[in-house]
């Protein structure tokens, strides 16, 4: 006989404090049994009418999921395959970069080309978790209503990026792409670069000083293939320096170009080889 | 306290013998088949854990008793296409583009083969039928007016090097100076006006007289002493009625002014050498195509080769209805 309504052989009839519902019957009280299955609702129950137990025993829960799943990207040795080729992105780059987040490109083309035949020779090398480190937040994207990009650059001269960005239409007839001929008209002003490219050092891009007090320079050079380049060169190896949308001033089409032109074209795949554990 | 189970009369399933003011709940069973459905998948994701790549470790995760690897995987897809057509691709991208029509299968293929190609990394510029985008300056591909030639062998070289682009030494190359600053805008008016002439447009006789010697200073060295281009520089015809980026008088101009260059990117990395034979061969069959040579021919003979012969049916063909004398088909009528 216990008065514990969790143990086996607890028995309500046995508890002065119970009034069984024969009782309440035969007495005329209330009843306050507790149901039968009492017993067996046993740890749950004290979870759940315990607010803080129940919020320890859910962290924990997630902490399992959260081990199994997250943890292991940060210490397997192959989560990110060393490549040759990658680097930060220049400042002209990261500033389009950020204007194709801007004007949401990633809702309609993703950078990611799956490991698959047709894939592949659609867009080329499928996509290496490398190639997004740098990215914050990186721009795989879900939902292709456009072409991937992940090999954009290069693929196109740049005076059919300009036409293209201004009106998709005049080029690809079919194409729903709105058209983005108000970036020519929107000069970058360089003073904030500085600050962009120290977010991004922030937030754990390989940035070094000398990137970061040079980038406002570097970023003015980049459409001025008469300027001097060699540091920007160093600084951001195969970094492609050209007047990209044909104006004189450095505007939002230029900085988009130039990202656009670089995606995907950082990697020597020259130099690699597929580990065959994925 | 017991075991009793309490049988809902009405639907004689079981409840689960919560009672609130009289409220019961039924304790319906899963149906069998379903548990066994449940049952059968955790087994399987168990399994499948073993089979398969699944469990993190200190360096990397498990690989699974089937060794299976999603890169393995697409190279093996890869490879197994490529292999059944190792055959065709393989000489395609040996054989001498200059015979390649001779060998009817394999220009059969590469045609294909080009026509995809084509599809996919050339429509976007030269347009999904190849008829270019004048607006833009992207040049047709339908006609027979090559910029920098039109045999297979010449197309092959534009798509494996490309235009103009800074990626490929091997690029062809060619720019034309901005005339803006060297010559007045009555100059450039009457060079344009010149240039008009040439192609038999209607045009201002009085500046395209001053124009011609304008011409012969300015331009003859790469568009040719009659304006009709030099390949070897990817000059373009002035003399016929095709043009790259307009042919009115202010589209001259503009050109002569401020020209703009068109640039193609280097296909030879990309797509590899068979792929660029293929698109070479479809864009050279789309009707523009030129073939070898044996010498050139005088001005003469090239007029005369060039008048087209009234159409006719080939020999052999069932006359034509009027031919036959039958009367014409006479429209009906309707409402």
């Amino acid at each position: 006989m216990s008065k514990d309504p969790q143990s086996p052989d607890y028995n309500p009839a046995d508890d002065p404090k119970v009034v069984t519902a024969e009782e309440a019957v035969r007495e005329g009280d209330i009843p306050n049994e507790l149901p039968p299955e009492t017993k067996t609702i046993t740890f749950h129950q004290r979870l759940e009418r315990n607010a803080t137990l129940l919020l320890a025993a859910s962290f924990a829960v997630v902490t399992v999921g959260g081990a199994v799943e997250i943890a292991p990207l940060f210490w397997l040795e192959n989560t990110i395959e060393e490549v040759e080729g990658m680097r930060p992105y220049s400042p002209l780059e990261l500033a389009g970069r950020d204007i194709y987040i801007r004007e949401g490109c990633y809702t309609c083309h993703s950078q990611m080309i799956r490991p698959m035949r047709d894939e592949v020779e659609r867009y080329g090398h499928y996509s290496l978790a490398a190639e997004s480190m740098y990215d914050h937040p990186f721009q795989w994207g879900s939902k292709r209503t456009g072409p991937d990009l992940a090999r954009v650059g290069g693929r196109y001269s740049d005076e059919w990026q300009v036409d293209h960005l201004t009106d998709p239409q005049s080029v690809v007839p079919e194409s729903i792409m709105p058209k983005y001929a108000f970036l020519a008209d929107t000069e970058i002003d360089s003073t904030h670069i500085g600050e962009l490219v120290e977010t991004h050092a922030m937030v754990g891009v390989p940035y070094t000083e000398e990137m970061i007090a040079a980038a406002e320079a570097d970023f003015r050079v980049q459409t001025d293939p008469w300027g001097d380049i060699d540091g920007l060169l160093e600084r951001y190896p195969g970094a492609q320096v050209r007047n990209f949308d044909g104006l004189s001033a450095t505007t939002e089409m230029d900085a988009l170009i130039a990202y656009l032109q670089m995606v995907g074209t950082l990697v020597d795949f020259s130099t690699f080889t597929p580990d065959d554990s994925r | 306290m017991s075991d009793r189970k309490e049988i809902d009369e009405a639907t004689g399933t079981e409840t689960t013998g919560h009672d609130w003011d009289g409220i019961k709940e039924l304790n319906t069973p899963l149906p069998r088949w379903w548990l066994w459905t449940f049952y059968a998948t955790v087994v399987w994701g168990v399994i499948y854990t073993i089979l398969f790549p699944a469990w993190p470790m200190v360096s990397g995760a498990t690989v699974g008793l089937l060794g299976y690897s999603t890169r393995a995987e697409v190279a093996a897809e890869v490879e197994r296409v490529a292999l059944s057509n190792a055959e065709l691709t393989e000489s395609l991208a040996t054989i001498d583009l200059g015979v390649l029509e001779e060998n009817a299968a394999l220009h059969d293929f590469a045609v294909a083969a080009g026509a995809s190609v084509f599809r996919n990394h050339c429509s976007q510029c030269h347009g999904a039928g190849a008829a270019g985008v004048q607006a833009g300056g992207y040049p047709n591909l339908l006609d027979d007016d090559w910029l920098w030639g039109g045999q297979i062998e010449d197309i092959a070289i534009t798509v494996r090097h490309g235009i103009r682009n800074e990626e490929d030494a091997g690029a062809r190359f060619s720019e034309m100076p901005a005339f803006e600053g060297i010559l007045t805008d009555e100059e450039i008016a009457a060079t344009a006006a010149f240039v008009r002439g040439l192609s038999g447009l209607d045009h201002d006789a009085a500046l395209a007289s001053d124009g011609a010697e304008l011409f012969a200073q300015n331009c003859t060295a790469c568009h040719g002493e009659d304006g009709r281009g030099d390949r070897e520089l990817g000059a373009p015809n002035l003399a016929d009625a095709i043009w790259l980026r307009g042919g009115r008088q202010e589209d001259i101009e503009r050109q002569l002014r401020t020209p703009r260059h068109g640039v193609m990117p280097p296909w030879g990395d990309r797509l590899g050498e068979a792929q660029i034979r293929a698109v070479a061969a479809y864009v050279h069959g789309l009707g523009g195509g030129e073939r070898q040579v044996a010498a050139p021919v005088d001005d003469a003979e090239a007029e005369a080769a060039a008048e087209v012969p009234p159409a006719s049916y080939p020999a052999g063909a069932e006359p034509t209805p009027a031919e036959a004398g039958e009367p014409p088909v006479e429209p009906v009528e309707t409402d």
